[in-house]
């Protein structure tokens, strides 16, 4: 009987293995369906990462082998190689059905789960782009997959769609092993990637950038031939007659992350459509006592540090589980008010908050010289206010309220943000 | 005469949007609209030495990925970018490696060296 099975070992699963160790939990294991350690960070051999949690900027790699040193210092067991099919809740223990090559098919029994599966990246096909259906067309971290750790050119004159930071990162990268990028296009009117990636990785290159534009059409027999790019309107319609046909043999589209969360689902985990992550506690517990989740299953993270912070609360909860020294008590919802989107976690347990409590959520627009306002429910009370130069959608934003706070509360926090006047 | 140049600062993730204004005759640079200090330093390097960090990757022979990730030690002139990547994707390195070796010295005859940015083990170890 295991302690905790952590099912992923990507940065929320190393993370959260660790954290949960370091708290006094023994028996933990995690489950990795790759061959080895790491998650996608193995491939973002970019650097930029851990300013927060390392204080210094890390590529990829090196962040996640800070993680698994830690790993294996605390002696924390993994199996490679492994895919869980199934979660089992039985009540105070759960079955994780698991299977891989050297141990064939398993049923490991355990107290408490860690969901920490990360995301999938969005396709053609969760966005219908018309036209024929050639090689060449590649999800932005398939093709960084194929240059940087499997070793296969992927194209010589490339269009990216979409300019979170990951089709930003693979502009510079494909134009740094020779292939010509043509033009990065985006739909929104404004980048959802950082200022900074827009310069080193775009400018630097010479790269356009086209906002508020979209792909109409992929041509092409064999391998990509032409798309078509053209304007969009404000409710992000073609405007017919702005067609532009682009001769490319590359597209890359960097069109969003989703949760992944078919085990959560069919272990009867609530999902929130708004993140479309498990709902969680102010513990990152979901509906399901002794199952818990974080980073990227749970919602989107811009920062791989954020990830890395969730899921050592994630750690730090699964010991206070096993501990039994937390009460299940009266529990407040927390709400969108103006502006916001959604907010992690969706319910905070009263009792359950040690000295505070951090409350994750993203807006709806770009704005400029902002309040973020927390208010009870009941009465309209409000609770905090916090003063911001800028939102925006791309970046989520934290509030960490006080015990104190959290107290005074007796329904529910509506959080809403407003421009100052 | 005074040249005024916008600048997007990319020292953190704010991105401070700079107007940095140069008297072409002294040559002085004024900076404005930075939110911290390290704003004026960044301006000033990105108009006489721009640098960047450099990342990428080599071929690795009998290693457990095809390919080593690899960076450059400190931040490279940003116009040696091509130049060395030329020599980057001419380097094929042996299996077992450790991150932080050295992979190619002196690139360029710069004083950086490119180092390996994880361990890699040889393949069926």
């Amino acid at each position: 009987m295991y302690d905790s099975i952590i099912v992923g070992g990507g940065p929320a699963g190393l993370s959260a293995a660790v954290s949960a160790v370091l708290n006094g939990v023994s028996k933990v294991l995690i489950l990795e369906r790759d061959t080895e350690l790491g998650g996608i960070l193995n491939q973002c051999i970019h650097n930029g990462f851990g300013i927060h949690t390392f204080n210094q900027e890390l590529t990829g790699p090196e962040y996640a082998g800070r993680f698994i040193e830690l790993v294996n210092e605390n002696k924390i067991a993994y199996q490679l190689g492994s895919m869980v099919l199934q979660i089992i809740n039985r009540g105070e223990t759960k079955d994780v059905i698991v299977v891989s090559k050297e141990h064939g098919y398993q049923i490991l029994q355990t107290k408490t789960v860690i969901l920490a599966m990360g995301a999938r990246e969005r396709t053609r096909f969760m966005i219908q782009i018309p036209g024929t259906r050639p090689a060449g067309v590649l999800t932005a971290g398939t093709a960084q997959r194929y240059i940087n750790i499997e070793g296969h050119p992927v194209g010589k004159r490339v269009v990216i769609l979409g300019s979170g930071d990951i089709g930003l990162i693979m502009a510079r990268r494909m134009t740094l092993v020779g292939a010509k990028v043509l033009r990065v296009v985006e739909i929104e009117p404004h980048s959802n990637g950082l200022n900074r990636n827009i310069v080193q990785c775009l400018d630097d290159y010479g790269i356009p950038l086209q906002l508020s534009h979209t792909i109409v059409e992929i041509r092409g027999n064999n391998r990509v031939e032409s798309v078509t790019v053209a304007q969009v309107d404000a409710h992000k319609n073609p405007i017919p007659g702005t067609e532009e046909v682009i001769e490319c043999d590359t597209l890359l589209l960097s069109v969003g992350l989703i949760p992944e969360n078919e085990l959560s689902t069919q272990a009867g985990i609530a999902i929130d459509r708004r993140t479309r992550g498990p709902e969680v506690n102010e513990s990152m517990e979901t509906n399901i006592p002794g199952i818990f989740a974080c980073g990227n299953v749970v919602h989107i993270h811009d920062l791989v540090d954020y990830v890395a912070k969730e899921a050592e609360k994630a750690g730090q909860s699964v010991a206070r589980y096993l501990s039994r020294s937390v009460q299940i008590d009266e529990t407040i919802e927390l709400h969108n008010g103006n502006c916001v989107t959604y907010t992690v976690p969706q319910h905070i347990r009263k009792e359950a908050v040690l000295d505070k409590q951090e409350i994750m959520f993203r807006v709806n627009g770009v704005m400029k010289n902002v309040v973020i306002i927390l208010k009870d429910q009941d009465g309209d009370r409000e609770i905090k206010r916090v003063n911001r130069l800028a939102v925006a959608p791309g970046e989520m934003e934290i509030v960490t309220l006080t015990k104190k706070e959290i107290d005074t509360v007796n329904k529910a926090i509506v959080i809403s943000v407003e421009e100052r006047a | 005469m005074n040249k005024e140049i916008q600048m997007t600062c990319i020292v953190c993730p704010q991105g401070c949007r700079l107007m940095v204004v140069v008297d072409e005759t002294t040559g002085e640079i004024q900076v404005f609209n930075n939110k911290c200090n390290r704003g004026p330093v960044y301006a000033k390097k990105e108009l006489t030495n721009p640098t960047r960090f450099l990342t990428a990757t080599v071929a690795i022979k009998n290693g457990f990925h095809n390919r080593l990730p690899v960076k450059s030690s400190i931040e490279i002139p940003k116009n040696l970018n091509f130049a060395m990547m030329d020599v980057i994707n001419k380097t094929e390195v042996q299996a077992p490696i450790k991150s932080g070796q050295v992979i190619i010295e002196n690139i360029l005859e710069t004083g950086i060296d490119i180092v390996a940015t994880r361990t890699m083990e040889a393949k069926n170890q």
